[in-house]
């Protein structure tokens, strides 16, 4: 994508002019964007990088820096969340902003950099923005209970490869939260629905899979996520490519516990693993 | 200092269980009028908070991520050991302990690398019921792989990702607890000093990273599992956010720093590219199962593309040198090897500072035997990685490597029970120094991070706690917390008026430019005692021209920054210090004065013991202190993998 240019840095590396325009905000006040010029940026930098070449010229300048969550760098830790282009983690399917590297992009161009938009994610600085919505969901129901000392030898569980090769595909959710920013309802189904996937079809996670289901849904909504109405957006800017069929799952096991709810003596889910 | 390890007496093999029947407990009703501090969310700190409240203790835990399921245990890759033997292949606690001692080049403590051993086989248990979906085979059955420094196939993994998933297994219990209210956690707050009261330790002092706001926290007991220092060097395969902070506050209060020259560099890291490069990544240990490791055997083909190189003019160094273990020779070995290759001239891909700084990793041979598809099975998220990051595709060319540094041996000095010598300071996975010796073998590090959380420190510090009984806590009104809360709000405002002309990352780099030439996969003692100047010089330089842009009361990843990079100019120079005074080569301590033919020659004569650092105050250099390494069970040998 780059294309022939003279621009060549001491390595030989091919370098980028870039225009960049950035979301600016302090807590609680209205935000803007601010445009900045940024020269000699290597092709083989990552996006992240890039944009602690700018902080560093910011400071030089005096100025204060954009801040921005990272940590890893390494795509897992599911840190870094800047919408590139209007697009979450930037053009390219299947990777985090962390994995983005500068060869993707032109000399020259103009690229808009904005934090993640959603409700449910307010934004606590700039670029980054407070996704706590997701750890609460998680503490709904997003565990089986276990305690420490109480577990049975591993090999007593029998499961077979598919379903761990299914648990997986869906655990591998890093929990950035790009579902819920490209989504125009900011719906969070591709997150919950995952680690619903997840836990909900292993033998260990049936005992609580109703109460699980329930509960975590009810936080969902609580928390001022959005409904799906099938954009897929979402499975689109997964960074870790988990589909949508994580949605449509979660929806027939929150049908399921509906039903096994409104049908049980209690009226109230069937409790299992306390 | 008072180092006393408090061994159990009795044979190895059976000091954890008579230390577990003779410690002390708390009544249940009583447990939740303990408050239990925890920092740090990764696998040490969040297994041991999530226990702690499942035991019915109050429990607060801090980490400076947005999140709990971030800490950079998430980044681990090829798996985690344990004695199962599920393969038939001879495995045995005993066999892992002395793997373990062995690999750990005879410098870690015995009875602890045993009881990890011991305790090993219940991770997977309590990983396996918590819902983590290791790697199975078709019978349903769990599956193995191999490892660097063992001839078994011992350790469980999920696909690439296995850091992941027990973190986040770890994290859902902890989740629940959160939930049930049992734990608060307390995110994006970063600890900035420990507080003693009457000499234990009773509390700390916290920075919230979104308000500015500086703050007290008493406790019964303080329990650090807040990762290794690894970030020391600028360039390493951890997290940005790592730092020594917590560990080296602590140090400043007291406490022990045992073994800083212990840093393991990693022999599969994509080469280095460029100056503004902010990271480096590993390429899974796991990928040496099936990668050959070699350069071109005449320097003139090291500008060829690998494919234009024939078979017998490539040089398989690992497996020409050691036979026995071929490409799966420990991290220390490997890594020295590819370094060696690259110094003689024989490295490959671009030049940085003059030399090519890189060795191919071939999957050539493993794509002809067993397919793609069985490679991308194995490896599919590492290969596309490494496609994002160097613009290559490594099914149809070798990838390219070299050795970064990825973990750290040492850290604060803790005793069998995991305490430091700050009465009530308990330290966890990473932070402490206790189980890798010289040389940690991989997947031995998740292993410890969840020993240490799940089935060591819940009965350790319930032990303690019975001891010091439920009058112990302190009021955070007391004089030591307000003390310790004004130095740091002082220290704050410092960096923020200071205003001078250079940034934290900029010492940064200086920091770990000269740590990694003089203090990485090769020292003398000209090197660090050179190194040491120059530390101290930049030291200096930093203390006057620091600049912080932001301000206090917001997110300041700059005061952020400042403040951690101060305190790794610090720990630079006890790293260099104890690698002076540490006259042989162990692990991935390799003096080039002591070696035989490029193999570390230990000198078990003057230097079985671990060297703990005690603070002597700000500037001053700290005082070498030593507790001596007793093997009552293994015999001292040469470390061979030939």
């Amino acid at each position: 994508m780059v294309k022939e240019h003279d621009n060549l840095d001491s390595h030989g590396e091919q370098t980028l002019s870039l225009r960049l325009r950035v979301w600016r905000q302090s807590r609680g006040a209205a935000g803007h964007f601010e445009d900045h010029a940024l020269a000699a940026v290597p092709t083989s930098a990552s996006f992240l990088e890039m944009m602690d070449m700018l902080n560093e010229q910011l400071i030089k300048e005096g100025k204060d820096t954009f801040a921005f969550d990272h940590d890893c760098r390494e795509g897992i830790c599911g840190m870094c969340s800047m919408t590139i282009n209007g697009m979450p983690h930037g053009p390219l399917p299947g990777v985090t902003t962390c994995q983005l590297h500068m060869r993707n992009f032109r000399d020259g161009e103009m690229i808009t950099v904005e934090p993640w938009r959603a409700k449910a994610f307010p934004v606590i600085k700039d670029l980054a923005v407070n996704r706590s919505a997701f750890d609460k969901v998680i503490q709904a129901g997003g565990f089986i209970t276990v305690r420490t000392g109480s577990a049975t030898e591993a090999n007593n569980t029998l499961i077979p490869k598919s379903v761990a090769d299914e648990a997986m595909d869906a655990a591998e959710c890093i929990g950035c939260g790009a579902c819920v920013a490209s989504c125009k309802n900011g719906s969070a189904m591709l997150f919950v629905g995952a680690k619903i996937n997840h836990l909900n079809i292993l033998p260990q996670g049936q005992p609580e899979r109703e109460r699980r289901t329930l509960a975590m849904v009810k936080t969902m909504d609580d928390a001022g996520f959005g409904n799906c109405t099938n954009y897929g957006e979402c499975q689109a800017h997964c960074p870790k490519s988990i589909t949508l069929d994580v949605i449509a799952k979660l929806n027939r096991d929150y049908l399921r516990a509906r039903v096994k709810e409104f049908f049980s003596s209690t009226g109230k889910p069937r409790k299992g693993g306390d | 200092m008072k180092l006393d390890s408090k061994i159990p007496a009795g044979p190895v093999a059976d000091k954890w269980s008579n230390h577990k029947a003779k410690m002390r407990l708390v009544n249940p009703a009583n447990r939740r009028k303990y408050h239990v501090i925890v920092v740090g969310s990764g696998l040490a700190g969040s297994a041991a908070a999530a226990s702690f409240a499942e035991m019915g203790y109050e429990v607060s835990c801090f980490c400076y991520q947005d999140s709990p399921r971030r800490a950079h245990s998430i980044a681990a890759q090829g798996g985690i050991n344990a004695a199962k033997n599920y393969q038939n292949d001879g495995d045995s606690i005993r066999r892992l302990f002395l793997d373990t001692i062995k690999g750990g080049d005879y410098r870690a403590r015995e009875a602890n690398v045993y009881r990890l051993a011991q305790v090993s086989t219940s991770i997977i248990d309590q990983c396996v019921a918590q819902g983590v979906p290791f790697a199975r085979e078709y019978g349903g059955l769990l599956a193995n792989r191999s490892f660097g420094g063992a001839q078994v196939s011992r350790t469980f993994y999920a696909r690439g990702q296995t850091g992941q998933q027990l973190l986040l297994g770890a994290y859902s219990a902890l989740s629940r607890q959160i939930g049930a209210g049992t734990v608060k956690m307390y995110t994006r707050h970063e600890m900035l000093d420990l507080v003693l009261v009457g000499g234990q330790a009773k509390g700390i002092v916290t920075r919230d990273l979104v308000t500015g706001e500086i703050q007290a926290w008493a406790s019964d007991v303080v329990v650090l599992c807040t990762g290794g220092y690894g970030n020391v060097f600028y360039l390493s395969t951890n997290a940005q956010g790592c730092n020594v902070t917590a560990t080296y506050r602590a140090h400043r209060r007291g406490a022990g720093f045992a073994n800083p020259c212990y840093t393991q560099i990693h022999p599969t890291c994509i080469p280095v590219h460029g100056e503004d490069q902010s990271k480096l990544t590993l390429m899974s240990e796991s990928l040496r199962n099936d990668g050959r490791v070699w350069v071109p055997k005449d320097k003139a083909d090291c500008t060829k593309p690998a494919s234009e190189i024939p078979e017998d003019r490539r040089d398989y160094f690992l497996e020409r040198k050691y036979p026995s273990y071929g490409n799966l020779a420990p991290r220390d070995i490997a890594s020295r090897a590819a370094k060696e290759v690259c110094d003689e001239g024989r490295g490959v891909g671009q030049v940085v500072d003059g030399k090519r700084l890189g060795v191919y990793l071939d999957f050539s041979a493993a794509i002809k035997r067993l397919g793609e598809p069985a490679i991308r099975e194995r490896y599919g998220n590492l290969f596309d990685m490494y496609e994002n990051i160097t613009g290559e595709n490594a099914y149809h060319q070798p990838m390219r490597i070299f050795p970064a540094v990825h973990y750290t041996m040492g850290g604060l000095w803790v005793d069998y029970n995991l305490q430091s010598n700050i009465p009530g300071l308990f330290v966890g996975g990473e932070a402490n120094f206790s189980d890798h010796g010289a040389n940690r073998l991989g997947a031995s590090a998740l292993m410890q991070g969840l020993a240490d959380g799940y089935f060591v420190l819940p009965y350790t510090v319930t032990d303690y706690l019975a001891g010091v009984g439920l009058t112990g806590r302190p009021s955070v009104e007391a004089p030591e917390f307000k003390a310790a809360v004004k130095e740091v709000q002082d220290r704050t405002q410092w960096f923020l008026n200071n205003k001078g002309n250079r940034s934290a990352r900029s010492y940064h780099k200086a920091l770990g430019k000269i740590v990694w030439e003089k203090c990485g996969m090769a020292r003398d003692k000209a090197g660090l005692e050179g190194a040491i100047r120059d530390l101290q010089a930049l030291r200096a330089d930093f203390w006057k021209n620091i600049l912080v842009v932001g301000s206090g009361d917001q997110l300041a990843p700059e005061l952020e920054r400042a403040g951690r990079v101060a305190d790794f100019l610090d720990f630079g120079i006890m790293m260099c210090l104890d690698a002076l005074h540490r006259d042989e080569s162990c692990g991935g301590h390799f003096r080039t004065e002591y070696q035989d033919g490029g193999e570390a020659q230990r000198n078990d004569d003057k230097y079985a013991h671990v060297a703990v650092w005690a603070w002597q105050g700000d500037g001053q250099l700290p005082v070498r202190h030593t507790e001596p390494l007793v093997y009552e069970d293994v015999q001292f040998t040469t470390r061979s993998y030939k």
